[in-house]
């Protein structure tokens, strides 16, 4: 069981972390932030294996992982 | 349950200005953990270059200054000497660093100044519109190389930690890059390392972190990675330049 | 007051400095200025907690200040006009910053490399800011080594009250020649405020804000504040640190107007001219800014006229007919490039003035 908490406010949509995911259970989300940017979003918690690259690889600290 | 990662504290909760994909990000958190783990925050004093990394005064939670382009060792080293037991760190970009500061980095090498510089090269200007640099690749389009750098009309990038590393003073330098979470990882060692260098008063420290400009560059935050890995690192290699025992 | 000693003027501002609690020096050689360094380099390492560095330029040893006000020492530079052109960069940085340090010039000939003969050709620089932005420096300028020495001191406790750099205007002159010089023994006003803004490692526990020593304001409206902010304390500056010496001006008929090593001279013009039967006056700005208008606004409502004499074409001169607001007409005599005016030729341009009735 792992969970991912995606501070969805200060998310610029890169997309870094949905290219690193192994499990490739991050997409941009169609919702807009207020910022503009379509945030990223967990297409699938329960396959998430709680490997923190997409954090380790998020360029604005967007991701926090639990286990 | 038990968090596997989260951010660390020594970032402030101001939101980095930097564009979409800019790995200045990743350097920042990658210098903000290892001040964590290492517990040197009351310590740390921080300098800030011009250049994208012009606010990171407001992004790092210890007490920073802002220095005038280039000067940011010259400023670290005023602030070492007057507190030898405190933490100093640099951040500069190429630019910063290995441009109009060439002068105050090789000293402040040279001296064996026992501060940590985090050198961020993207081989481009960033903040001021995607000039060329002193690191910009022979052949490399930017706004002031719009036919691509010609080193017959404005010479060949620098290594800046290969030339530093000729020198005497400095005890440890390191070139990284934050291309994939691998190197990310090792990258966050060689911070690691330089801070842990610079609490063991072995003297001068420097990490090179090659990073992307995706906006400057023209690419995807994930194409700008691909040509980082592809076209810097075979100019920039990678590993340790320098490590005094 | 310490013994009496003969003490060369760049020298005693350097041990000036150190009795005055400056402990940090950061500098870069250039003539007529090198004996500070020197003296600095020899008394700073067997100084408790002193550190001398020689600096690999100009420009990297105005930023090292920036960085060693910035951690809260007391902190000094000194150079030669074509060196200070090059630290005006962070001069604007450490005033944006609001930092205090002092720093001394010891001008010489110039433009460009110049001579290296004396001069006061850096007036405008140094009392219209010099570097880019809007603000000012205290500027104090001695005419002999015992005022270098008392100008030194005041100029750290000036430095950390207003939080703002201070220059020490010397000319070559100043600092070359030897003359007798007692150490007052400093005293530290109790009333200069704690650095409680400077960087010394922080965590969210300490009793203190993080500190960010900067001169970036983004945002206009904000820049625009901490300008007029800088502004208020300039005001407060022109209030209350004008100090100037007046000398024979009751009665006088033409007023000669001299700072640092000119006004030496100038002074001794005056007396022969008094000999002679001249009326002739010595106002000597000891601040150059703020300038102290008030003793030339008020020779103007009695005065024939004002002779300003400076080493150089002619600076000063603009601040005396400012001060002296048209009343009375202000001439100007001025030698340039190194060279110093001679009594002879101050006293032949009062006594021309007194002939043609001026």
């Amino acid at each position: 069981m792992a969970l991912l908490t995606i501070a969805t406010e200060i998310c610029k949509g890169c997309g870094l972390c949905a290219d690193v995911c192994p499990k490739k259970i991050l997409a941009l989300s169609k919702e807009i932030n207020s910022k503009g940017y379509h945030p990223i979003a967990v297409t699938d918690q329960s396959k998430c294996i709680a490997c923190a690259f997409c954090a380790r690889m998020c360029p604005d600290a967007v991701i926090k992982v639990e286990k | 349950m038990a968090v596997v990662y989260e951010k660390t504290g020594i970032l402030t909760d101001t939101p980095l200005h930097y564009c979409p994909g800019c790995t200045h990000g990743i350097i920042h958190r990658l210098v903000a953990e290892a001040i964590d783990e290492l517990g040197i925050q009351g310590k740390t004093i921080g300098i800030a270059p011009v250049g994208c990394a012009v606010f990171a005064y407001n992004y790092f939670n210890t007490d920073m200054m802002e220095a005038a382009h280039g000067r940011a060792p010259a400023v670290a080293t005023g602030c070492k000497r007057v507190h030898p037991d405190n933490i100093v760190f640099t951040y500069q970009g190429d630019g910063d660093l290995a441009s109009i500061g060439a002068a105050e980095i090789t000293h402040a090498a040279t001296r064996g100044e026992n501060i940590t510089v985090i050198f961020v090269n993207n081989a481009i200007y960033g903040m001021t519109g995607g000039q060329m640099a002193p690191t910009t690749l022979p052949g490399q389009v930017t706004t002031t190389s719009p036919y691509g750098r010609d080193p017959a009309l404005c010479g060949y990038p620098i290594r800046v930690s290969e030339m530093l590393a000729t020198l005497d003073g400095p005890a440890y330098i390191a070139r990284c890059s934050v291309h994939d979470v691998k190197h990310i990882m090792d990258a966050k060692k060689c911070i690691k390392k330089a801070f842990e260098t610079q609490i063991a008063k072995k003297g001068f420290s420097m990490v090179e972190v090659l990073s992307s400009c995706p906006t400057n560059w023209g690419m995807t935050p994930r194409e700008a990675l691909n040509w980082l890995e592809a076209n810097m690192i075979p100019q920039y290699p990678l590993g340790v330049k320098k490590e005094v025992e | 007051m310490g013994q009496k000693m003969l003490m060369k003027g760049n020298e005693a501002i350097a041990e000036a400095a150190i009795q005055a609690g400056c402990r940090f020096f950061f500098g870069y050689p250039i003539t007529p200025q090198n004996q500070i360094p020197e003296y600095m380099s020899k008394r700073l390492p067997k100084t408790e907690g002193g550190c001398f560095l020689q600096a690999e330029s100009e420009v990297a040893a105005i930023n090292m200040v920036y960085g060693a006000a910035g951690a809260g020492a007391r902190v000094m530079t000194s150079s030669s006009s074509p060196g200070i052109s090059l630290k005006q960069e962070g001069i604007s940085y450490i005033v944006g910053a609001e930092l205090p340090c002092v720093i001394v010039n010891m001008v010489r000939g110039g433009p460009g490399l110049g001579s290296i003969q004396p001069a006061q050709s850096d007036y405008y620089q140094s009392t219209r800011g010099g570097g880019h932005g809007d603000y000012r420096m205290l500027v104090l300028a001695p005419s002999s080594v015992q005022e270098a020495v008392e100008l030194t001191q005041q100029a750290f406790d000036l430095a950390d009250r207003y939080r703002n750099p201070v220059l020490i205007m010397g000319d070559g002159l100043i600092g070359q020649m030897m003359e007798p010089v007692e150490m007052p023994d400093y005293q530290k006003p109790a009333d200069l405020p704690e650095k409680t803004w400077a960087a010394t490692g922080w965590t969210p526990a300490s009793d203190r804000e993080r500190a960010i020593i900067n001169s970036l304001y983004i945002d206009p409206a904000v820049l625009e504040k901490h300008v007029n902010h800088l502004y208020e304390k300039y005001a407060v500056m022109e209030q209350t640190e004008c100090r100037w010496q007046e000398e024979m001006t009751e009665d006088a008929d033409y007023v000669i107007v001299a700072y640092g090593t000119t006004a030496r001279i100038a002074r001794s013009a005056m007396r022969k001219l008094r000999e002679e039967g001249i009326r002739a006056g010595l106002i000597r700005p000891i601040t150059l800014w703020p300038f102290p208008n008030a003793p030339i606004a008020k020779a103007a409502e009695h005065a024939k006229a004002f002779l300003t004499v400076e080493m150089s074409m002619g600076q000063m001169v603009d601040d005396v007919r400012l001060a002296a607001d048209g009343k009375r007409p202000v001439h100007f005599f001025g030698r340039t490039g190194g060279i110093v005016p001679t009594v002879r030729e101050i006293i032949t341009q009062v006594e021309n003035l007194a002939k043609e009735g001026k």
